[in-house]
């Protein structure tokens, strides 16, 4: 693995994602876990509590496609156009998502606010699964002709392993959601969430062995790279599962902050799990995996590689800093104002 | 149905759709950022009480903003994926750049400048503000310096993937060269190189000079044109909203203040409007004339170019239907077309000498013979109507932002010349009132400008995506078919009319509910709103 521009984009493309999962992972599952709120009150502090964040964390997916686009054009093209109906579908998602929060705050009315209440809780919880779907179709394989065009239809994508995926993805991030939660409120709220926890962590252990054992079991293009760097894998794996048992050590010691710092270290680690899996390739191709697009012959020149590492080497500590700085500001627990939803 | 043709509506339909609120909060950013920068240096709470009402209006503009804007940094991909690996180490940058720089900037500050109110002072309050505004500004400038090398395409040449085998011999990249080792090399392609449908599985464009990409030769022009597009439509939404106010009486004192504010913005965003349209119609009458033939509806090339007004433009068609010319009935006033592109006006009457190319002459034959080498002059003109944009439309569209973007310059000076007579606040007076009646009604014109605009500019464009290179047709996903298009048109069209309905809707309830007074509350820091009212934003004056 030598350290040349395609791989720093990879990396690069790699950290907006996983920042995307990380930050927008808690968005979606306080959204997966908001139809279990009672009560319009706790429904508003669930909703406030990623209030002020949730359009920056979204970000990060446009950044993420916008940083594709840049570094990686043809599998931009191929991974959109292919998953075509699931993007339709997410995007359409999203776009509820969003102005579900904005709407639902406008009226007091029951049934309005309950409207918004569903869409908020299913755009959210169909958001998740398409991510998962995606991930899943990435590590699996899809077939591609020599031209990198897909080759398949919905029905293609949809089989079980990236349908697995998908709901281990909702598990995961009604979970992260979760630990966000009991950050975010206190009292009687908060021993509420506390005792959710205590199906959503185990729900989240349980997917994560099963992911592995079936990732190793039944992906070729895993097997084939297992050989390769079964030590370098094995170590992130190893480090993946102390983080993902140490979401359970901390909750059950009442240390809400460090079990949601391991969740996002689980969520971290999973995705560089799949990024050394599958490097150099960005999309396998099945069953002709000549076919697939790799960090190479899916990249820009090396002019605008190096361009774009300029601008982001600038840019992205800027956004880091300012993005700690507002969630300095709107630390603490919820409280309900005259301006939130 | 044609999956380009599909592609081209969806498209349309959801850029449209977005297009109408980040004008909106581009101009309102300003608006606010005045607003504040008054109440902190002045610390009169009127400044307070508007710069929160309109923050409320503008958070639900932005909501609808992001949530619209979402699918389109991935729709290159889904239904242009063509286009998206022809141009993609050159059109990719400044989506990235957009993302890292402007939507991070914008919607991270967006949390503080909404929810920041009792958590941060004033100036910190003030500074996310601006902070929003100029996110918003930058977005706007990324997405422009991309679609301007769309319209004026520099800095890059066309490279040809080849397969190179070990002897050095070169290979097209589908010829099969059985167990001789290869590898794939890009070659670059001559200057000029007429690009073919069968290239596009191997050609593509790549950066020479990334400075070029970025200021290529329209890039200014459309940068200061739509930024003073979004300006009028957020000084014009403040006006008409004020108006409003003062012809129902209610919250007289701000929205006197509002309007004043929005009427100084609104006159020097028209007078920008101004000069950036003049010098953006050159620049499209240097660099793609075809365009400005098809804006003005000029058929023959001549001097003395007359520029239209208002009209009618017409195909003009053979026995067997096809597109020949144009007919049209215009009002025009002669010469003025020819003095405009010459740009010298100091002399019009060696000016109005300037020679102007009408579509007859356009594309010129020289383009057209290297695409059709061995065609005769004849043959070159039967072929021409196909290099055309859709005349009759967007003579149309192009007209009535004219008329729009002159009507606003028109009301900003007139409004300001009846504020500082002191005519403009009795609004008792039958005149006075049926020009604040105008004013309300010109909220909407810049948002119908700026849409007539965009489509003037992108339908002007056609029947290229990237102007003389790629054709738009060719550009779609290979991928793709017309019933998967088809039902993401419906879709998004439902979404959109839903959310558009519900928009609109909860947009006039805030109008209608208008600002809310300050209650002075001394136990808070640096005079901040007391958090009053516990029950959120929907409750505030009782109007449940």
């Amino acid at each position: 693995m030598s350290l040349d521009l395609n791989t720093i984009w990879f990396g690069l493309v790699g950290i907006l994602l996983t920042g995307y999962a990380i930050l927008d992972g808690f968005d979606l599952g306080v959204g997966g876990l908001h139809l279990l709120a009672r009560g319009d009150q706790e429904r508003r502090i669930f909703l406030n509590a990623i209030g002020p964040v949730w359009d920056g964390n979204e970000v990060w997916l446009v950044t993420g496609g916008g940083a594709l686009f840049a570094a990686f054009p043809n599998v931009y093209a191929t991974v959109f156009s292919s998953f075509y109906e699931a993007f339709i579908l997410l995007l359409a998602a999203i776009i509820f998502r969003a102005v579900a929060i904005e709407f639902r705050s406008q009226r007091p009315g029951h049934r309005w606010r309950a409207t918004w209440d569903a869409a908020f809780s299913i755009s959210s919880l169909v958001s998740a699964l398409l991510i998962g779907v995606a991930l899943g179709n990435i590590v699996w394989g899809v077939p591609l002709n020599e031209y990198h065009d897909f080759q398949g239809n919905l029905l293609t994508l949809l089989h079980p392993y990236p349908l697995f995926v998908g709901v281990m993805a909702i598990v995961l991030f009604i979970m992260h959601g979760n630990l966000y939660l009991i950050l975010k409120t206190d009292g009687a709220r908060q021993e509420k969430l506390r005792r959710w926890a205590r199906y959503t962590i185990p729900a989240y252990l349980l997917c994560f062995i099963l992911l592995h054992v079936i990732t190793v079991s039944t992906c070729s293009q895993i097997q084939a790279a297992l050989p390769q760097r079964w030590w370098l894998l094995g170590i992130i794996l190893a480090l993946s599962l102390l983080f993902t048992l140490n979401i359970w050590r901390e909750t059950s010691n009442g240390r809400a902050g460090w079990a949601f710092v391991s969740s996002c270290l689980s969520i971290l680690t999973l995705m560089l799990l799949v990024g050394v899996a599958i490097y150099p390739n960005i999309v396998f191709s099945t069953p002709q995996i000549a076919h697939s697009l790799n960090i190479y012959n899916g990249s820009s020149t090396d002019k605008t590689l190096r361009f774009m590492f300029y601008v982001a080497l600038i840019g992205v500590p800027l956004v880091l800093t300012y993005t700690i700085g507002i969630y300095y500001v709107f630390r603490g627990k919820v409280k309900l104002t005259d301006e939130s939803y | 149905m044609d999956v380009a043709i599909l592609s081209r509506i969806q498209f349309f339909l959801t850029v449209s759709f977005h297009f109408l609120f980040p004008p909106l909060t581009i101009g309102l950013g300003v608006m606010l950022v005045i607003m504040q920068a008054f109440w902190v240096k002045t610390r009169q709470p009127l400044y307070h009480d508007m710069a929160r009402f309109w923050t409320r209006i503008f958070g639900l503009i932005f909501a609808m903003g992001v949530a619209s804007g979402i699918p389109m940094v991935f729709q290159f991909g889904t239904n242009w994926a063509t286009y998206s690996r022809f141009v993609g180490d050159v059109f990719g940058s400044p989506l990235a750049i957009e993302g890292i720089y402007a939507f991070f900037l914008e919607s991270g500050f967006l949390g503080l400048l909404l929810f920041g109110w009792n958590r941060i002072g004033p100036r910190t309050h003030l500074f996310s503000t601006c902070m929003v505004a100029l996110g918003a500004h930058f977005s706007a400038i990324w997405i422009l310096v991309a679609n301007s090398w769309m319209q004026t395409p520099t800095g890059f040449h066309l490279v040809r993937k080849v397969k190179v085998a070990a002897s050095g011999q070169i290979f097209p990249l589908t010829a099969s060269l059985g167990h001789t080792p290869f590898t794939i090399k890009e070659v670059p392609l001559p200057a000029g190189y007429v690009l073919r449908p069968e290239d596009l599985s191997n050609v593509r464009a790549v950066v020479d000079n990334i400075w070029d990409v970025i200021l290529n030769p329209s890039t200014l022009d459309r940068i200061s044109h739509t930024l003073a597009g979004c300006w009028l439509a957020g000084a014009f939404l403040v006006i008409g909203v004020s108006a409003y106010y003062l012809l129902r009486n209610r919250h007289v004192k701000s929205a006197r203040s509002s309007l004043r504010l929005a009427l100084v913005f609104g006159a020097i965003a028209s007078l920008v409007m101004f000069v950036s349209a003049d010098s953006t119609a050159r620049g499209v009458a240097y660099h793609q004339p075809t365009k400005l033939a098809a804006m003005e509806g000029l058929a023959q090339t001549q001097k003395d170019a007359p520029l239209g007004l208002a009209g009618i433009v017409q195909w003009q068609r053979n026995a067997e239907g096809q597109i020949v010319g144009v007919k049209e009935k215009a009002l025009r006033i002669p010469g003025l077309l020819s003095i405009l592109v010459s740009g010298n006006f100091l002399h019009p009457e060696k000016a109005s000498e300037t020679v102007v190319k009408g579509l007859a002459q356009l594309p010129s034959d020289e383009f057209l013979g290297r695409r059709y080498p061995g065609a005769s002059a004849a043959e070159l003109a039967k072929i021409r109507p196909q290099y055309w944009p859709n005349v009759p439309v967007i003579f149309q569209t192009y007209h009535l932002m004219i008329a729009i973007g002159m009507a606003l310059l028109g009301l900003s000076f007139l409004g300001c010349f009846l504020w500082l007579t002191g005519k403009l606040w009795d609004n008792q007076s039958r005149p006075i009132r049926a020009f604040l009646w105008l004013l309300v009604g010109s909220a909407l014109l810049p948002i119908i400008g700026t849409q007539v605009g965009w489509m003037t500019a992108e339908m002007g464009r056609q029947p290229w995506i990237v102007y003389g290179i790629l054709k738009t047709h060719e550009a779609v996903s290979p991928v793709l078919k017309g019933p998967q298009v088809l039902s993401s048109i419906i879709l998004f069209f439902l979404i959109y009319a839903l959310l558009l309905t519900l928009f609109l809707f909860l947009l006039f309830r805030m109008i209608g509910q208008g600002p809310q007074e300050t209650v002075t509350d001394k136990t808070l820091p640096e005079g901040w709103q007391p958090l009053t009212l516990k029950e959120g934003r929907q409750t505030r004056g009782g109007e449940v």
